[in-house]
């Protein structure tokens, strides 16, 4: 886990597609590493190449004005399917730091969140407002749990209080958990002597 | 069941400003999401905390193509190799068990530990695979993880949760034959859809989950991930007792009657689900609306009855979904020519999968421009399915028979359907591309694909099965006469 994260400011790139699934944020044939690092190219693979191998112009990432933005605006369901942490590392190695969508899996948006990769979840209509303006830069506020506007409006979204403690603080969980140790050992010995 | 479950397992109370520290009883590991967790811990000079407590095996890269000549396995790429290696040899120096490739209880790995019965009613399973979720057939709440926490898991035996909320499923009356627990899923995906048990953990009852057996619940439990959800689970019963009194590992290690085994089904029945146990959301289905099902388009919510129309697209992704599948709305998927077939994964790999597409290809030839690929889920179910010379039927209507693993359902080990080709597949995910760049996939039960292999186009195994009756009844007739 990096360090802190307060903001996230920047344009942003759309994929207006529903049910993204992880199969299509990094395919299958990309797993077999035992990196974390350089998933990057290899995210959207199928999408961003056609058939005869050569760059998609349609496709988002490959359009030379969204390079080194890191805010996605996605349609609903985004990272569903599998449990592959590869996903949000290829979307961190692309430069990303937050997803928008109106829903966002369950285990996708955990992982994402060990990786400093900020879930962020809004009504449909909003992010459909924010899909007509995607050269507005956008800031996305971690304490206020705030995303605002050039225009000044602002979106709420939920955060876990100990996830935005965790961005925050760059404290990491497994931190956590090895601090709890006495507590897992006395629970272990309860279950023993039951 | 769940709150129980949930509350036995609470290290320490989750409150406004942190999660639950959860204990993990059971932790399945595989070589695609665990080496950078080793490799964290490593970094962070940890050992696991409970290496007894985490078993290994491997699946997704390895080959379904036995050793060639030179008695080398033939995996598709080296990184896959090393993958697989690095595996052996985290468990090696970590004290892991590990069901290594030769072992006779390999395979995948949802299918090994409740077959070696390391899977049981009350406890908390994780693996860093999100088809976690069929152990909680056994009425356990196992769910799947990412990497980061399959490296807490090791060197915590915990992990941090927020209590999901809970959603009871009741499936009420008899299926009709040729309707199965494949069907029953994908009829449930169709209705809450892909997003409908997002955050909720699904407990599966009623009449027509009793009847099932523990390989129908764990078809059932497997897809509950598909609906979003985070887990499935079903109560256990005599059912799940009777798996567990057979499985090697399980208490009283397969010997009738122990002392052991008998302490551990006392402890197990606890997990039963209370009359009037509060759940978050309800849903109702009588098992009367459910037909044999497969999906159209490029997720598992598209799922509809076999002789459903393809319904007209509401919106640009079902249009881009109809697009990619090269389908037509307004008509049903009966009579849709087919290119491959595949019998497998942990969704439908076990011995009554096999047993089911035997029944069909007995006697009978895949139709020649099809590929049938069926790939056993573990050794076990390997060796048990050749036992019944099963191997033999699947050769002999032309189809291959394979060594066991995760193969075409994930197409990592080089087992693929080529670009434009559509497959009918037993596995568990339509996405673009899951089965190959470019690979059309539609999802269906053991029965519906072995149909679609015979005939070489998609069918309705209801009415070959009432075909089948009325040409033996014809035969008998005309011997009689
Ligand atoms: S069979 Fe398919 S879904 Fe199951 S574990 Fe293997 S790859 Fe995953």
């Amino acid at each position: 886990m990096s360090g802190g994260l307060q903001f996230v400011r920047s344009r942003s790139v759309v994929l207006r597609q529903t049910n993204i699934d992880t199969d299509q944020i990094i395919p299958a044939r990309f797993l077999s590493t035992t990196e974390r690092k350089g998933l990057g190219q290899h995210a959207f693979n199928d999408w961003r190449r056609l058939a005869d191998g050569a760059p998609n112009p349609e496709f988002a990432f490959n359009q030379p004005e969204n390079a080194g933005r890191s805010i996605l605006l996605a349609g609903r369901n985004f990272g569903c399917g599998s449990s592959r942490e590869h996903a949000p590392w290829a979307l961190t190695d692309l430069g990303l730091r937050a997803i928008v969508s109106s829903e966002i899996a369950d285990i996708f948006r955990n992982n994402s969140l060990k990786n400093g990769l900020l879930p962020v979840v809004l009504d449909e209509a909003d992010v459909q407002t924010l899909m007509q303006r995607p050269d507005d830069e956008l800031t996305i506020d971690v304490a206020a749990r705030e995303l605002r506007t050039p225009d000044g409006r602002a979106y709420s979204f939920p955060l876990d209080a100990f996830a935005r403690t965790c961005l925050l603080e760059g404290v990491d969980e497994l931190g956590y958990l090895l601090v709890r140790k006495p507590d897992i050992q006395a629970y272990e010995a309860r279950q023993h002597a039951r | 069941m769940f709150d129980k479950l949930w509350d036995a397992h609470v290290v320490v109370p989750e409150t406004e400003a942190a999660p639950a520290v959860l204990y993990i009883d059971l932790h399945l590991i595989h070589e695609v999401t665990s080496p950078q967790a080793f490799a964290e811990l490593r970094a962070r000079g940890l050992t696991p905390a409970r290496p007894e407590r985490t078993k290994a095996t491997m699946d997704h890269s390895t080959p379904t193509l036995p050793p060639g000549p030179d008695g080398k396995l033939p995996y598709n790429t080296e990184a896959a190799a090393i993958q697989v290696d690095t595996l052996a040899r985290n468990c090696a120096e970590f004290g892991i068990e590990l069901f290594d490739m030769g072992s006779a209880h390999r395979g995948i790995v949802h299918v090994i530990a409740p077959e070696l019965g390391f899977t049981q009613p009350g406890m908390t399973i994780v693996c860093g695979d999100s088809h976690t979720s069929t152990h909680g057939a056994f009425g356990a709440l196992a769910f799947g993880i990412g990497t980061s926490e399959v490296g807490h898991v090791l060197a915590t035996q915990c992990l941090l949760q927020r209590k999901p909320k809970t959603m009871s499923i009741t499936i009420d009356g008899e299926l009709d034959p040729g309707v199965g627990a494949k069907d029953v899923i994908l009829h449930v995906i169709g209705m809450i859809g892909v997003n409908g048990g997002t955050g909720h953990v699904i407990e599966y009852r009623g009449s027509a989950i009793r009847a099932m057996d523990m390989e129908q619940r764990m078809t059932l439990c497997n897809m509950s991930i598909e609906a979003g959800a985070r887990a499935g689970m079903v109560a256990p019963d005599e059912i799940t007792y009777a798996w567990l009194a057979k499985a090697p590992r399980a208490p009283g290690a397969g010997v009738v009657n122990s002392l052991e085994f008998a302490q551990a089904k006392a402890r197990w029945s606890q997990f039963v689900t209370d009359e009037g146990a509060h759940f978050d959301h309800q849903v109702w289905i009588d098992t009367r609306d459910i037909r044999p099902t497969l999906t159209w388009g490029t997720h598992p919510g598209t799922a509809i009855a076999v002789d459903t129309p393809i319904p007209a697209p509401s919106d640009a992704a079902a249009r881009k979904s109809l697009d990619y599948m090269q389908l037509e709305a307004g008509h049903s998927l009966l009579g849709t020519s087919v290119d491959v077939v595949f019998v497998g994964s942990c969704t439908n790999g076990r011995l009554s999968d096999m047993r089911a597409v035997a029944r069909v290809l007995r006697g009978r030839k895949v139709a020649s421009h099809v590929r049938m690929l069926v790939v056993p889920g573990s050794e076990q179910v390997k060796r048990e399915a050749e036992a019944e010379g099963i191997d033999a039927v699947v050769r002999n209507a032309g189809a291959e028979w394979r060594e066991p693993g995760c193969s075409m359902c994930i197409a990592m080990n080089g087992d693929l359907v080529a670009p434009g080709q559509l497959a009918v597949s037993t596995s568990n995910r339509n996405f673009e591309g899951r089965q190959g760049p470019g690979a059309r996939t539609l999802l269906a039960s053991p029965l519906t694909a072995a149909w679609a292999a015979v005939n070489g186009h998609v069918s309705d195994p209801r009415i070959e099965a009432a075909r089948q009756a009325a040409e033996v009844s014809e035969n008998m007739r005309k011997e009689v006469a």
